[in-house]
């Protein structure tokens, strides 16, 4: 199986400058592998670092040190180093990620918030919006409400269209922060199915869970981030 | 967020080194980027940060007191503003580039048809049958959300957000490459802005537009551009994806415009 | 005792170069407004002070002079302007298109084809055929420095979705020589092809605004118009009254209280030679005119 994540020494620091200057160490060392077709699941108490790590590897939060390797369209490329254009172009076409909270556009009805990422990458609408359909009908999230903005939603609804928009297209690296958080026992085990399907597609995960079910069922690895604690 | 742009190597818009200096007091300094086609770029900061001065100088309203401009024309050759001639200029103002100045006053005829407002580009560039330049006013009208049996009112009669809309349309109906916004969103209420936002983030990403857009309001580039450029009297003090500049700010000048957003 | 003798035509002689000058530019331009320095003319803006300027510049001794005013040789307006130039420059005046060398016009074009060696000159309010529309004068002149005219199609295209069609009836824009769009003048817009390929000179003088603009002889002028909303000239429903002209532009003419009116050719010389060589229009019987005492 290919190396999809190869991250060495990975370090982050805040420096809160409003703070009086406060350097707030989030991890240090962070160093691990992913393959395609593995689902690896970051444990540790909150406030260990868990989301920040993701975030660092979809480049939302820079990396102060350290590398993050994505292997993106055959090439190993470090996001800690990368162009913001890079960048973008990784999210387009390698890395998707499937945040706790919803940020909703106002006004784009659901269908089309979760289609979204399938057009961007060249699909066409119509064929976009059906897949839209197939997964919005497969996380129970009723008919009616399809053509209605997400922002009115209840949380439940919100996370399952975040859900939808992340697993509809076929990029090869998925990260999940807290993907079923807020669903019920149905709406997880659609979720946990959808990450089989992921894996049998040899998509490459990282993904945040707190429900130790859950992990059971979809964790082919676990990594401790405390483990990565940085020593304030 | 707005859906990234295709990988192009072919930059759009260079700026190398854009100064500008009214005697002692400096306005811009230092300002260097590469914009690439379909990239919306925003710069952020407050009044007097030189923000809509750096607009003009990039949109060729402004000569730099050092540093240049250049732009990929549609043959493909990257050309300094600067030698250009005036006809070229203003030529490339009516259809290769948009501006969308805050007060739609500016940038619309007031006392013309909204019809006319449209039409008045494509007819620049020697559209010559009435019924085509109507029929593309009303298809624009319709696409910015203004209701076509609206086409023969002037804007003056118009509310602040269909003016806006209108402008927009004006701008866009000869398909530009580069569109430059000034506080697209500044005189509107929040109901209004937000839904000209989202038409802007539509538009944008559907005709694969590059826009440079200027704004003190972080959501507007939060919403709309890929990349972010803080400025600060007169300097580009950080820059980087936008979503990274506002998740995780390095300067101190950034963590204070980012911490002062009100929580949605 | 003689009276004070005033200079050849009023102006004196360098003013007068001066002028020669500006509508020199102007021929070589045609279509371009050249500014020059209009001087106080005794009588009021808005009664032709930029034509009688350009008059004065060009007016020799040899020379007829007929003054329109509206097609018409004998309104207040035309027999002041005449009698001007008969007092300051001494020449002859005629009513006669025909016989005219220079022809004065406020709002009208002879009906008379007029021919090589004979001088237009046109009264200008306006001069500027953008202004309607961008009132900054930087701004125009720029526009037509880089012969930016789509603006100029703004105005039309506002007629036709008003109206229906190009509702412009007078100062119908023009352009002259392929390169200047130009404001003829108030004339009706039944006079523009007159304008194209004329082989008279054309002079525009506009008083108040200090511009003078021409149109060389035989110089192409044409009315600016849509391809599916073509320029067209008035057609009137029924010839002249007086005369029984068709191809002529005909002033409303109300005839008593009770809203009768008639149609007849605003130009009279025009008129007049037609009844004089045995035309006759619907209600040519009444005794058509008193004449014009000059």
């Amino acid at each position: 199986m290919s190396v999809m994540i190869a991250i060495e020494s990975a370090e982050k620091t805040f420096t809160m400058h409003l703070q009086g200057g406060i350097r707030l160490a989030v991890v240090r060392g962070v160093s691990f592998q992913v393959h395609a077709g593995e689902c690896m699941v970051l444990s540790g108490p909150s406030g260990a670092g868990k989301s920040s790590i993701l975030k660092m590897i979809f480049g939302n939060y820079r990396c102060d040190g350290g590398r993050i390797g994505v292997r993106h369209q055959g090439v190993i490329l470090d996001l800690a180093q990368a162009e913001p254009r890079a960048i973008l172009n990784v999210r387009r076409h390698t890395i998707g990620y499937v945040s706790q909270f919803l940020r909703a556009v106002p006004r784009v009805p659901a269908l089309d918030v979760v289609a979204e990422p399938l057009i961007a990458t060249g699909a066409p609408r119509e064929i976009a919006r059906e897949q839209a359909a197939k997964l919005l009908r497969r996380l129970n999230i009723p008919e009616r409400l399809w053509s209605l903005p997400p922002s009115t939603f209840s949380g439940g609804e919100q996370q399952r269209i975040n859900i939808a928009r992340g697993f509809i297209s076929d990029l090869p690296i998925l990260l999940l922060d807290e993907p079923t958080a807020s669903l019920d026992a149905a709406n997880r085990s659609v979720v946990v199915e959808l990450i089989e399907a992921k894996k049998k597609a040899g998509v490459a995960m990282i993904a945040i869970v707190h429900d130790d079910d859950i992990r059971r069922q979809i964790a082919d690895s676990t990594v401790d981030v405390t483990a990565f604690a940085a020593a304030a | 967020m707005i859906e990234a742009p295709g990988m192009s190597d072919q930059p759009l818009l260079v700026a190398e080194g854009l100064a500008k200096t009214y005697g002692r007091l400096v306005a811009c300094r230092d300002i260097s980027f590469t914009l690439y086609p379909g990239e919306v770029l925003a710069i952020v900061g407050e009044s007097g940060s030189g923000k809509s001065t750096l607009l003009q100088m990039l949109s060729a309203q402004l000569a730099p007191s050092a540093g240049r401009v250049s732009y990929r024309m549609r043959d493909g050759v990257l050309r300094d503003l600067a030698a250009l001639g005036e006809a070229e200029r203003r030529f490339l103002f009516r259809t290769d580039w948009g501006y969308v100045h805050q007060d739609p006053a500016q940038g619309l005829r007031m006392a013309v048809s909204a019809g006319a407002n449209v039409g008045e580009r494509l007819m620049a560039v020697g559209w010559n049958n009435y019924g085509r330049i109507r029929q593309t006013a009303s298809s624009w009208l319709d696409r910015v959300e203004i209701d076509v049996a609206r086409i023969d009112d002037a804007p003056r009669t118009y509310s602040g957000g269909m003016r806006q809309r209108l402008q927009i349309a004006r701008n866009l109906v000869t398909e530009p490459r580069l569109v430059f916004m000034d506080e697209p969103t500044g005189g509107l209420d929040v109901s209004v802005q937000a839904r000209l936002l989202d038409l802007m983030r539509s538009l944008v990403n559907e005709l694969g537009l590059a826009a440079v857009v200027v704004t003190h309001d972080l959501a507007v580039a939060r919403l709309l551009s890929h990349r972010v450029i803080v400025m600060k009297e007169g300097r580009v003090i950080e820059t980087g994806l936008t979503d990274q500049v506002l998740d995780d700010p390095r300067e101190p000048y950034t963590q204070l415009l980012v911490s002062s957003i009100l929580p949605p | 005792m003689n009276a004070p003798t005033y200079n050849f035509a009023y102006l004196d002689e360098q003013t007068k170069r001066m002028i020669r000058r500006a509508i020199l530019k102007a021929i070589a331009i045609p279509g371009y407004q050249v500014p020059f320095a209009s001087r106080e003319m005794p009588m009021p803006y808005g009664w032709g002070t930029g034509g009688v300027q350009v008059t004065a510049a060009i007016l020799g001794p040899t020379d007829v002079l007929k003054v329109i005013d509206q097609g018409s040789d004998d309104t207040t307006n035309a027999i002041s302007i005449r009698k001007f130039f008969a007092k300051t420059a001494g020449v002859t005046t005629t009513t006669s298109t025909e016989v005219a060398t220079v022809i004065q016009t406020r709002h009208r074009i002879p009906e008379a084809s007029l021919r090589a060696g004979q001088v237009l000159v046109y009264q200008v309010p306006i001069p500027e055929p953008l202004r309607y529309l961008e009132p900054r004068e930087t701004e125009t002149r720029r526009m037509h420095a880089l012969a930016e005219y789509g603006l100029m199609h703004v105005k039309l295209y506002e007629d036709i979705a008003r109206f229906g069609h190009i509702a412009t009836a007078y100062a119908y824009p023009v352009k002259v020589n392929a390169r200047y769009v130009m404001d003829p003048s108030p004339t009706p817009k039944f006079d523009n092809p007159k304008m194209d390929n004329c082989p008279a000179l054309q002079l525009f003088g506009a008083g108040r605004e200090k511009r003078i603009y021409a149109i060389p002889p035989y110089t192409s002028v044409v009315s600016l118009d849509f391809e599916d909303h073509p320029f067209t000239r008035y057609k009137f429903d029924a010839p002249c009254a007086l005369c029984g002209a068709a191809d002529s532009y005909l002033d409303e003419i109300v005839t008593d209280d009770k809203g009768s009116r008639m149609f007849v050719c605003s130009d009279t010389d025009y008129c007049e030679g037609r009844q004089a060589a045995g035309h006759r229009g619907s209600q040519a019987a009444a005794p058509h005119k008193e004449a014009a005492h000059d």
